[in-house]
């Protein structure tokens, strides 16, 4: 077999992870905050019907995005009225927003099913950087949301480890008591990251579907692709620099059954092949769920609990 | 805002004029005066629901009160916020921390205060602590993680806190419930250094003895009323007793008045390591059938583990557990129950009662187990014992969730004392007055002394020394999971049992 599978391969991944990290990111300021939001795929999902519909619909590939993370901003907000105003339990409403996603953009994506995207986010040309032999298309072939994902994740582990709001917000999810009693509001803290959360989980959706997708089809457009990020979180322990390692691995699992189809490598089935990064998510979270490895990790600790200000 | 000036020489650092605080179906503060002079330390006395804590928590701002009006420097300040009592520096310290355990001690300090630089820069924040810190005497390292301090550093850390953010009046909520005699000693040390430099301090506790010590000034409430105020030496603690419970109480020693007949349980050289960890080192003791064997000792060295193990909650990883002379380590409660055991759980709703069954039903819970339920003999049985301990509860079909504090622990009691009948002879207590009222804590008392009058071999494992030495016809100290002293009842020496407490014996 030779190389060029392979380095396409690798190139695959990264561009792959860039959903991934968005999710992942979202996801993780979302529990760093005190609340899980399970309902990643439903959001993914609902994001990339929108990107696709709005794309279109206006041809206009910003506007198409900004639609996505709009949607996504909505869905979390309806996350946060359920299991912050309404202490809804976190789970059962993370959940209804998966299958309300899954339904809903079937329904709206379905005058469209098996037509191409409308729009295409393209690759950024970096002149003598993607002509570097190896390296070059592995790392400089992407566009320019990617780069902007790896930046994005800098400034999100420096926003949780440098600033005040930072300081709050890892309080909000350990201590929700403490931040009550000085003063600041839990649930305003809550509100406010868990829709940051969702904008960029719309995000993931939006660019997945313009980016990487070819044509809009419910069944396999994302794929499982939420519950991977949501395992990431744990993977990379609630830090945003760790998950960009995890994504790109994970990409990379999510990658290779196709390469070995192209290829026409049949050691196992594809149906099995493609249940590999679930596998692997599945080993990831039984390895990570011991309870010395909870504890290095360090969960929020409050994560999916309700905050209530305890007036007997 | 509405301000106005009273008249009169004095001018009090914060008062509380006439202040009204209604919760549903409860008067917690019912027309409560209260002041506080520039400097002084000042103990609101009470019992549990005899609303200091409520009166507090309207003094830094965290309840609004219903009527009545909070006075700053003579000058009425409505409170909206902990955050803005904290603005006209009245600060909280609650019993329960309110501290990030993940945080360093510089991070928990500065937490939540609003001119912090949008950058933060560990090093400076970490010096300024360490400013506030020494200036007060209060030894801390800024960068130690909070996770993994005592329950005295923990309380240091609060009070940093406290000062790092401009407080002049501190509000400190039982401070000495988790703390050994030296580091209450050290806190006591601590308000001192800060009354000297001009701030108050406001200490609230249901723990008579030692608010004398440390007070200027006493007032009492009870039943949401002040029924007293007094100054430093105008009353003894008998006195402050009966104004806090309203009538004459009678905590004297306890003391068991047979003499102490077969060994009913037995510890031999028990150990558990869990997690690398050892929590119970060699722990060795019996228990006569007639006696109360106590165990004192700071919370978490070993106490709930060491229950667990004698309940067959937990496996002993050495040693030997001997009930009725019948060896249990790592039997299970099953068995352990078999052998004669009756145990009271510290957390007694949940571990003791399942607090959504009724009276009867708990009863029940424990008897033979038939397939089906004989709730006619069960409510008989409980009906004598809500007559006979003055249980206060609607019938005895209400959900034990229901039931106050001091209630739930008789039912509890009643239940692993008497309902177990003589089969059960071994029985073992743990912190079985915690967060109840003198009036209770005097009953529940009394049911012990009655348990060990009945020839029933009694474990007491207390975190309240008093408790403990009240009652107990042997005292051990627990240290770090070892017995660290032991001494007959009737010879105890306080100090020496408070230096074994903090491991310095």
């Amino acid at each position: 077999m030779n190389s060029n599978v392979w380095i396409l391969t690798f190139a695959d991944a990264i561009s792959i992870a860039t959903t991934l990290i968005l999710a992942t990111i979202g996801a993780i300021l979302t529990e760093r905050s005190g609340v899980i939001n399970l309902g990643v795929e439903g959001i993914l999902l609902m994001g990339a019907v929108t990107a696709f519909l709005v794309g279109d619909g206006t041809h206009n590939l910003w506007f198409a995005l900004f639609m996505s993370i709009l949607v996504g901003v909505a869905m979390a907000t309806v996350h946060a009225i359920l299991t912050i105003t309404l202490r809804a339990n976190q789970i059962v409403a993370g959940l209804a927003l998966v299958i309300f996603g899954t339904g809903l953009s079937q329904y709206i994506g379905k005058p469209v099913e098996g037509k191409s995207r409308p729009v295409t986010i393209e690759p950024m040309h970096l002149g003598k950087l993607s002509e570097i032999p190896v390296i070059g298309p592995i790392l400089f072939g992407h566009d320019i949301f990617t780069y902007l994902t790896w930046a994005g994740a800098l400034v999100c582990s420096l926003y949780l480890n440098r600033t005040r709001p930072g300081l709050v917000l890892r309080a909000t999810g350990d201590a929700p008591a403490t931040v009550d009693a000085q003063g600041v509001s839990v649930a305003m803290v809550r509100f406010v990251h868990t829709i940051l959360g969702g904008a960029l989980m719309g995000l993931a959706g939006g660019w997945f579907m313009l980016a990487r997708g070819t044509a809009w089809s419910q069944a396999a457009t994302t794929n499982g692709i939420g519950w991977i990020a949501l395992s990431l979180v744990v993977f990379a322990a609630w830090r945003p620099l760790r998950a960009i390692a995890g994504a790109v691995l994970f990409g990379f699992t999510l990658q290779v059954p196709y390469t070995l189809q192209g290829q026409q490598i049949n050691i196992l089935p594809p149906e099995i092949v493609q249940m590999l990064p679930f596998v692997a998510t599945l080993f990831v979270l039984v390895a990570l769920s011991t309870p010395r490895a909870r504890k290095l990790l360090g969960a929020p600790k409050m994560l999916g609990q309700p905050f209530v200000r305890d007036e007997r | 805002m509405g301000s106005h000036r009273l008249g009169g020489a004095t001018l009090f650092a914060l008062s509380a004029r006439q202040v009204t605080k209604r919760f549903p179906g409860v008067l917690a503060n019912d027309r409560v005066d209260f002041d506080l002079l520039p400097g002084e330390v000042h103990t609101l006395l009470g019992e549990n629901g005899a609303g200091k804590s409520t009166l507090a928590s309207v003094l830094c701002g965290l309840y609004k009160p219903d009527e009545g009006a909070v006075l700053r420097n003579g000058t009425q300040v409505r409170l909206t916020s902990p955050r803005h009592g904290l603005q006209n520096g009245i600060a909280m310290v609650h019993q329960h921390f309110r501290l990030v355990d993940r945080f360093t001690v510089a991070e928990n300090v500065v937490l939540g205060h609003r001119n912090l630089p949008f950058r933060l820069r560990a090093n400076d924040l970490e010096d300024q602590v360490a400013q506030v810190a020494e200036r007060f005497g209060l030894p801390l390292d800024p960068r130690a993680t909070v996770g993994e301090l005592s329950a005295g550093q923990r309380q240091r850390v609060e009070i940093v806190k406290a000062l790092y953010q401009g407080a002049e009046i501190l509000l400190l909520d039982e401070p000495t419930a988790l703390l050994a005699p030296p580091e209450v000693e050290k806190l006591f040390e601590t308000v001192r250094a800060m009354t000297q430099a001009g701030k108050s301090v406001v200490f609230v506790s249901h723990k008579l003895g030692e608010v004398v010590d440390i007070s200027d000034r006493v007032t009492v409430m009870r039943d949401g009323r002040v029924t007293g105020s007094v100054a430093r030496g105008e009353a003894d603690t008998r006195k402050l007793a009966e104004l806090m419970v309203g009538r004459d109480i009678d905590l004297s020693p306890r003391r068991s008045r047979a003499a102490a007949q077969e060994t009913l349980l037995q510890l031999d050289k028990v150990g558990l390591t869990k997690d690398g960890i050892e929590r119970i080192a060699n722990v060795s003791l019996s228990v006569r059938a007639g006696e109360i064997v106590g165990i004192a000792g700071v919370s978490g060295n070993g106490q709930r583990e060491l229950a667990e193990i004698v309940a067959g909650l937990q496996a002993p990883t050495s040693g030997e557990i001997l009930i009725n002379s019948v060896r249990v380590n790592g039997m299970g409660t099953r068995h352990v129950r078999k052998a004669g055991l009756a145990y009271v759980p510290e957390d007694r709703l949940g571990t003791g009662l399942a607090p959504s069954l009724s009276i009867v039903d708990n009863l029940v819970l424990t008897r033979d187990r038939g397939f089906l339920v004989d709730r006619k003999s069960a409510l008989a049985e409980a009906e004598a014992f809500i007559k006979q301990l003055e249980i206060k509860t609607p019938h005895a079909h209400t959900a034990t969730r229901k039931l106050s504090g001091g209630n739930s622990q008789k039912v509890l009691l009643a239940r692993e004392i008497f309902a177990a009948g003589d089969h059960s002879r071994v029985l073992v207590v743990c912190s079985p007055t915690r967060g109840l009222d003198v009036g209770a804590v005097e009953a529940v008392h009394k049911l012990l002394d009655e348990a060990r009058s009945a020839g029933k071999a009694v474990l007491l494992i207390s975190e309240d020394l008093d408790e403990v030495l009240t009652l107990a016809d042997k005292v051990l100290v627990l240290y770090r999971g070892s017995v660290v002293h032991e001494v007959a009842g009737t010879e105890v020496d306080v100090e020496a049992v408070g230096l074994a407490m903090a491991g310095l014996s």
